[in-house]
């Protein structure tokens, strides 16, 4: 196992993620419950999205309690990938491995559209192929709107921490954001479902150059293990 | 003989068992003065309060079908043809829903159920709470629901009171299923004037399962242990079966306390806990969710089912109130709990599962000898009753019947009663029909829903049927669920209203590429106590079961509403049919909107000539009135097998059922994803009606329209008369843009596409956001 998906109560995205990257991508990923340790040989980490512990506080707030926190916090501290999709990456915001929070849309209901977004930023830890193309990426929630203060917002654009932008702003984010990194380059978060966007009969595939970005580093690997057996 | 039913209980602290059971205590609980004398009789005595409690409930609408179990029976249960894809695994009736064959050992377990009363009272959590049960209905068979839909009728969305009604439903299902992470694929919404103080909120959920991982609701094996899984247990839905089965009143604000209240979070950890539990093998001897009627049905008919008795003790029942009753407990509707009964010695692997999700599963009973089902509090027995007298002895009625006035006349229409449309306002009947919001655009009820999650979704809500790969499941098929019943055609004529629907349902699986499977049924109707209400309850029953044997498509459950009405009105006879087809290719997924300009618009089944019924009655003179349109079954099953073959050979490129609002609705609506589209079309004539207002807005059944490259039309024409089906080319699509519509070379239409896109699109939020 390679790629572990993490899954909290009310995770509802955790199979659908394992899905893309095992069966779409080809990478061996599992499912690792909330109060099981971290595996060893974990080489990227997926928060997926749903609503952990019904979300029925702030979005993610009861989940950074949760005991295999701690062992995601040690490995995004030693560089290790974590990529946080919809609630997940409220998780992350809530646990203070992303700056930023996330609040109810500004239209108060769940949106749940096919969204086109613009790949904003890249560098040599995350370089989708379509950097600079908008996509069409699904989104499905109810609090999606991203905060920040306006001095932490400067330094997160001026660092090119915002990773994607909504064209068409579906949640009332500030700056139109749809997905940051953290400064060191290792930590993601997003609003898109990138996990949906993988199939041929889904409405795009283009989530499969977002997931490709983020698991870069396991990909080449991959190949270079392959190449050298 | 068992027990011995005579000696009376002895006293104790239980309130209820001190409680004198007068007539108006009788009454109160909806029980019939001779229904009460059959309680008697079972009893062998006069029964404590509880024990009336448990009668009420069991023998509620809701719960014994007592107002329709004769004519339920009228539904054919199995499939004729032995040989056909979809043979009905478990039927109507024995279990929590129904399961029929999909191929390679998988099952499909689904139906339907309605929340109309709690949702009129309450509407976020009625129509939760609705989801909620009908998700538990299909878990408990051991399946993993991977779909949901909703059939939603109110009144006018002119209203206030109807908006904060659409409003919170729609949230309702939103904010539950959304939660549960099951892809909730729309459904059908009407707004028609008949539904105002009464709306209509029914749920589906499909789930998928292999062959051998089917549950059943039976109590079996003497000495195994009955568990209690869930929330614990409180006054919230209390009597909820009972009161669903009665009118609404100005004073059913006040049965507010029967409404339940939702824990979506709370609901998928009980489904993941059940369905890994339900893995283990040889675990789980029987599984029922306690819905309506909580403790008492469960534990009753899977005792019933067991053909064994059942004794549970209410002090080991989670109770998160104090100070609660015997009767409390056994009819509270207190949501997300199931009962489970497992092997003997095995207590402890339940327990773990349950541990591991944070649940508790509490032991509080057993499956005994004999037929009873005991139930003691505080130490003594405060019911004890012949569990299969619940069930099966319920008193089934055969009300009288009479037709109602307005159907004679309906059938004495004539349309020259109707003024001829004139050329220059068919741009205005169309834009005020698109607008109608029964047709406009739906986006604003499903953008609220997740059906994406789970990533099965292959045709979006919006389309003729949604449709679901499943990959979860780890097959290569997808299921189309379409939801369909025009109420106005059953007012009208209930018997061809009924076959419409039937055939409407079926033919919107067909436009997507699918085959039907089965059917479950959502009979909505008024109160059957009124020879009126049960005529039309009766023969659109007779319409729907004619429909089902004919094209042998099987009824697999179901639901029943009754006593749909509020103060001086009753709603139309609604017969909501559902059905899941099966796609097995990729290439066979047909969506009903032309992807793009230089496609043939062939329309199948000839021009439409009746007015009857529409929409268009309604929307240009305020008027449900007029002859239902004729239905011809062989004639339907001709197109709909067209339309299959031609679908298989890949010719088609776009399919779409003519409905509600007719021809050029119809047409609209196929350019609306794309509206930079235009059409340019073309027809000889008026058709038999020789009249403009029938061609275009008339609802003519048995009609689609077809996409079709334009080098393919001459040879799709050529098989649809060789099927003996008439068909035209309309002419083809463009992108100029606008729809322009010429009849023997005359200008009817020339319209800009964005336009009526606006109107269709902008309707149903512009009425929202004027609240």
């Amino acid at each position: 196992m390679k790629v572990a998906i993490l899954q909290f109560p009310g995770s509802n995205c955790d199979w659908d993620a394992e899905h893309a990257v095992q069966d779409i991508l080809g990478i061996p990923a599992a499912r690792v419950w909330h109060k099981s340790p971290l595996p060893s040989g974990t080489e990227a980490v997926i928060v997926p999205g749903g609503f952990s512990f019904g979300d029925y506080l702030r979005c993610g707030a009861i989940a950074r309690f949760s005991p295999i926190m701690d062992d995601l916090k040690s490995f995004a501290d030693q560089g290790g990938q974590v990529l946080g999709i919809c609630n997940g990456f409220q998780i992350l915001c809530e646990s203070g491995l992303l700056p930023g929070a996330l609040i109810r849309n500004d239209c108060i209901e769940f949106r749940c559209i096919n969204q086109r977004v613009k790949v904003e930023s890249s560098n040599d830890r995350f370089n989708p192929e379509k950097c600079g193309e908008q996509l069409s990426l699904p989104i499905a929630h109810g609090e999606g709107n991203y905060r920040l203060k306006e001095d932490a917002l400067e330094k997160l654009e001026s660092n090119g921490q915002v990773l994607l932008r909504y064209i068409g702003n579906p949640n009332g984010s500030i700056n139109d954001i749809a997905g940051i990194r953290n400064e060191v380059g290792n930590v993601y978060g997003m609003m898109p479902h990138p996990e949906r966007a993988v199939e041929p009969y889904h409405p795009s595939r283009d989530g499969l150059p977002i997931l490709k970005a983020f698991l870069e580093p396991i990909l080449t690997r991959s190949s270079v293990e392959i190449s050298a057996s | 003989m068992t027990q011995n039913t005579a000696t009376p209980l002895p006293p104790n602290p239980d309130p209820c068992l001190n409680v004198e059971i007068t007539p108006e205590l009788v009454a109160q609980h909806g029980l019939l003065a001779e229904e009460y004398e059959q309680v008697l009789e079972i009893m062998g005595r006069v029964p404590n309060l509880t024990e009336l409690g448990i009668f009420s409930v069991m023998w509620s609408e809701h719960c014994a079908y007592k107002n329709t179990r004769k004519l339920l029976r009228l539904f054919p249960t199995e499939k004729k043809d032995k040989d056909a894809i979809g043979q009905v695994l478990v039927k109507a009736g024995e279990e929590n829903a129904g399961v029929i064959d999909v191929g390679e050992g998988w099952g499909v377990a689904f139906k339907i159920e309605s929340h109309n009363h709690p949702s009129a009272i309450e509407p976020f959590e009625g129509a939760a709470t609705g989801v909620g049960g009908i998700v538990r209905d299909i878990f408990t068979m051991g399946a993993r629901p991977v779909l949901l839909t909703n059939s939603l009728r109110f009144g006018s969305l002119e209203s206030a009171h109807v908006k904060r009604l659409f409003r919170g439903v729609v949230s309702g299902i939103s904010n539950y299923g959304n939660c549960l992470g099951i892809p909730n694929m729309g459904g059908d919404v009407y707004f028609d004037d008949c539904y105002e103080g009464n709306p209509l909120v029914n749920a589906l959920c499909a789930g998928i399962l292999k062959h051998e991982d089917i549950h059943r609701g039976a109590a079996t094996g003497v000495g195994n242990p009955v568990f209690y899984v869930g929330p614990g247990t409180g006054r919230d839905g209390l009597g909820g079966a009972s009161f669903a089965s009665r009118e609404l009143t100005e004073e059913s604000a006040a049965d507010r306390p029967a409404v339940q209240k939702g824990d979506p979070f709370m609901e998928k950890l009980l489904l993941e806990a059940c369905l890994e539990m339900m893995a283990i093998p040889g675990l789980v001897v029987g599984i029922q969710d306690m819905g309506a009627a909580g403790l008492t049905c469960s534990t009753c008919e899977t005792a019933s089912r067991g053909g064994l008795g059942i004794e549970i003790d209410l002090d080991l029942v989670p109770q998160r109130e104090t100070g609660m009753n015997s009767y409390e407990i056994m009819l509270s509707e207190s949501q997300e709990r199931m009962l489970v009964i497992v092997k003997k010695g095995r207590e402890h692997e339940i327990r773990e599962v349950f541990e591991k999700w944070d649940l508790h599963a509490a032991h509080i009973g057993e499956v005994k000898e004999g037929d009873r089902m005991v139930v003691r509090h505080k130490g003594v027995v405060v019911a004890d009753l012949p569990a299969k007298s619940l069930t099966d002895e319920a008193p089934i009625y055969d009300q009288p019947a009479s037709e109602p006035i307005h159907i004679q006349a309906a059938r004495d229409w004539s349309i020259k009663s109707v003024p001829e449309l004139a050329v220059e306002s068919v741009e205005s009947s169309l834009k005020k029909l698109l607008a109608h919001p029964t047709i406009a655009s739906k986006r604003w009820v499903w953008q609220q829903y997740d059906h994406m999650v789970m990533s099965g979704c292959t045709v979006e809500p919006g389309s003729d049927a949604g449709v679901v790969h499943l990959s979860i499941a780890g097959i290569d098929k997808r299921l189309a669920i379409s939801n369909d019943c025009n109420n106005r055609f059953c007012y009208l004529d209930p018997y061809k209203g009924a076959q419409i629907a039937f055939a409407e349902c079926m033919r919107n699986l067909a436009c997507s590429g699918a085959r039907a499977l089965a059917v479950t049924d959502n009979l909505n109707f008024a109160n059957p106590n009124k020879p009126e209400a049960y005529h039309m309850l009766k023969e659109c029953v007779k319409g729907l079961a004619d429909s089902c044997s004919f094209f042998d498509v099987p009824v697999v459950g179901g639901n029943v509403s009754l006593y749909n009405e509020h103060g001086e009105g009753a709603i139309d006879p609604t017969p909501v049919i559902s059905m899941v087809g099966l796609i097995e290719k990729a290439e066979q997924v047909t969506r009903s909107f032309i992807p793009d300009a230089g496609q043939s618009i062939v329309l199948i089944g000839g021009l439409p000539h009746e007015l009857g019924g529409s929409y268009f009655l309604q929307t240009e003179y305020g008027k449900k009135e007029g002859t239902c349109p004729n239905v011809d079954l062989g004639e339907e099953k001709k197109v709909q097998d067209f339309l299959i073959t031609s679908i298989d050979s890949g010719n088609i490129k776009a399919a779409h059922d003519i409905s509600e609002g007719g021809l050029l609705v119809a047409i609209a609506e196929m350019l609306f994803e794309n509206p930079e589209l235009g059409a340019e079309l073309a027809l000889d004539s008026l058709g038999d009606s020789n009249r403009l207002d029938a061609l275009l807005f008339g609802e003519s059944q048995g009609r689609v329209l077809i996409a079709v490259e334009k080098d393919q039309v001459n040879a799709v024409l050529d098989s649809a008369q060789k099927s003996g089906l008439a068909a035209v080319s309309l002419g083809g699509t463009s992108d100029s843009g606008r729809l322009k519509l010429s009849i023997a070379g005359n200008e009817i239409l020339d319209s800009e596409v964005n336009k009526l896109h606006k109107v269709w699109s902008e309707s149903i939020p512009d009425k929202m956001n004027l609240s």
